[in-house]
């Protein structure tokens, strides 16, 4: 009996390298490092190509109590959610995070307004909790992130952290500080692959380095478009083995954001009792919305629920082996 | 599309100057540019100024000064064996090489073959036979199935054949383009995995006015049919513009409003 061979594509390209963190060689304080990307082929074909460094798992730090969280969300963080240093240093310590996302949602103007000095303090003080790479996210309304993240990008110069997020309207500020201090930057477009590339040419023409950019194209929760974000990752991911370097940048998902604002995630057992334990629902929804994220060939999963990542990492551990 | 640079050939008269003078600074030059402009690999032709006995020689001196800015792939072109094979040899110790080229000839055909499997080179494969170059969409098919016949038989993959249906002046043949359009469509068939098609575009304009305007137009009308190789010139920007918009056009790229500023960004970071 013949043996029928393997069809194996003859890939181009891959995706490129971004390292996160500056250990002590590298002019930083981390203990750890994160490097993305990599690969050689789609998203854990080992018989095609190479996947040189796995997918990281990060996980969602606020710089003030959420209020709107679902118990069983709230519940898992208790108290931690007071204090974003200890918040972030149990995520790393206990939870195993690779990375911490630190969302400094109170600088928000219809929020607490938080001053950019402030809001730089906390990002200091939660790089000194932690020894692992830093994600600082600001509040997502453009005048005051142009405010804030320069001060924190100083405030953290030479750590090498990811900034987000630029824009097509909105790049230049946060990206001259990021270019001046070391840091990464996450482009963000909204599912849309041709505004995806659009920031990227933007930002590199300024002269930002390719190795050390990273895609938002926004996320779709499992039900709410899921299939959109996985359709452009697919698309960004076989532009990118084909040659197109524009493209072949890593990409980050706010996976624990999208999930926990599901429907299926907030309702009570006592509105929809068919559904299912409340406290398993939203965690699940997570789990099933990072898992084929995965698939679709994210380099960031950005989680909240501890057991979301426990289960995330153990998925990623027996994909990667 | 995989563009050769055409610019370092000794029959321009910078390129032709610098290597009867040894000068390696202009060809350099050429290089960089050409490679800045797009170019995925670059031509190397010593043209016909150096004496005949003298050009296996020049070849290597040619390759040479262009591996010092450079390791993408070097097309050594030359219908002689000897000079391929000393231009190779220079080529590969720093990169890959393309022979450029071989003809369907019987005897030929082997030849260079064995000289491509040898260096893991690619290989250009003109239609031109014993009875000189085909003029007829079958009589191309024909030798393109002997080429690949050979290029198996040798053990060089499919995927490092790049069938050249031979592209004529226009001002000499004007059916010939409609001819070579129907050839690259047919040589896409041939097999599976399909050869690469190339063509040498500038030969097309020779003689002509409006050179320019007739190599992007039938650029892009061939990239319609299949082409996916050029050896042409870099620095003509339309040229380059118009490939890059077909190409577009044909989804074989992502748009983005800067799409052009993203396929000359995406050759800077190589």
């Amino acid at each position: 009996m013949t043996l029928m061979e393997t069809a194996k594509e003859k890939w181009s390209g891959a995706v490129g390298t971004v390292v996160l963190g500056a250990d002590a060689a590298a002019g930083g304080t981390r203990k750890s490092v994160v490097t993305l990307g990599g690969a050689s082929t789609l998203p854990f074909l080992k018989f095609d190509g190479q996947t040189p460094h796995r997918p990281a798992v990060a996980m969602e730090v606020w710089d003030s109590a959420p209020e709107d969280w679902p118990a069983p969300l709230a519940t898992a963080l208790g108290d931690l959610v007071k204090s974003p240093v200890e918040w972030a240093r149990t995520c790393v310590e206990k939870f195993g995070a690779d990375l911490i996302c630190l969302r400094l949602t109170s600088t928000h103007p219809d929020l607490a307004n938080t001053s950019p000095q402030k809001a730089a303090e906390t990002v200091k003080a939660v790089l000194k909790a932690i020894s692992v790479p830093l994600i600082v996210w600001g509040c997502d309304q453009p005048d005051k992130d142009n405010q804030v993240l320069p001060v924190c990008s100083q405030a953290a110069a030479g750590e090498r952290c990811l900034f987000g997020t630029v824009t097509e309207d909105n790049y230049k500020t946060l990206a001259v500080s990021c270019l001046a201090d070391g840091h990464c930057l996450i482009g963000l477009s909204p599912i849309d692959i041709n505004i995806a590339k659009q920031v990227n040419v933007l930002v590199t023409e300024m002269g930002f380095p390719l190795d050390r950019l990273v895609m938002y194209q926004t996320t779709g929760a499992l039900g709410y478009g899921l299939e959109y974000t996985y359709s452009i990752q697919e698309r960004g991911r076989l532009a990118a083995l084909g040659g197109d370097r524009l493209m072949a940048v890593p990409v980050i998902c706010m996976v624990g954001q999208e999930a926990w604002r599901t429907r299926e995630a907030r309702a009570t057992e006592e509105e929809l009792p068919g559904w299912g334990s409340e406290k398993e629902r939203g965690l699940n929804w997570e789990i099933a919305t990072a898992a084929a994220l995965l698939q679709a060939g994210s380099d960031i999963l950005v989680l909240r629920h501890p057991a979301a990542v426990a289960a995330i990492k153990t998925s990623i551990g027996q994909l990667m082996s | 599309m995989f563009v050769i640079g055409e610019r370092i050939n000794g029959m321009f008269k910078d390129i032709g100057d610098a290597i009867l003078a040894k000068d390696p600074q202009p060809v350099r030059a050429m290089a960089e540019k050409q490679l800045a402009a797009g170019a995925d690999a670059l031509d190397i032709n010593v043209g016909t100024r150096v004496p005949k006995p003298e050009r296996g020689a020049a070849m290597e001196w040619l390759v040479d000064s262009v591996r010092e800015v450079t390791t993408v792939p070097l097309s050594i072109d030359s219908p002689s064996l000897v000079i391929v094979r000393a231009g190779l040899a220079k080529a590969c110790a720093k990169g890959r090489g393309i022979i450029n080229s071989t003809t369907g000839q019987q005897g030929k055909v082997e030849e260079f073959m064995k000289l491509a499997h040898e260096f893991s080179a690619g290989i250009v494969g003109l239609s031109i036979d014993e009875k000189g170059v085909a003029a007829t969409a079958d009589a191309k098919l024909e030798i393109g199935m002997r080429i690949i016949a050979a290029a198996a038989e040798a053990g060089v993959p499919t995927e490092d054949v790049y069938l050249d249906p031979i592209i004529l002046p226009v001002n000499c043949n004007q059916s010939a383009p409609g001819i070579v359009m129907e050839t690259i469509s047919q040589f896409k068939m041939l097999s599976d995995p399909a050869p690469h098609i190339v063509i040498g575009l500038s030969n097309l304009s020779q003689g002509a006015s409006e050179r320019s305007l007739i190599n992007r137009t039938f650029l892009v009308m061939a990239i319609g049919a299949g082409l996916d190789a050029s050896i042409h010139d870099p620095l003509d920007e339309e040229l380059t513009n118009a490939m890059v918009t077909a190409e577009l056009l044909l989804n074989k790229s992502i748009y983005s409003d800067s799409y052009l500023a993203a396929y000359r960004k995406g050759k800077s970071v190589r």
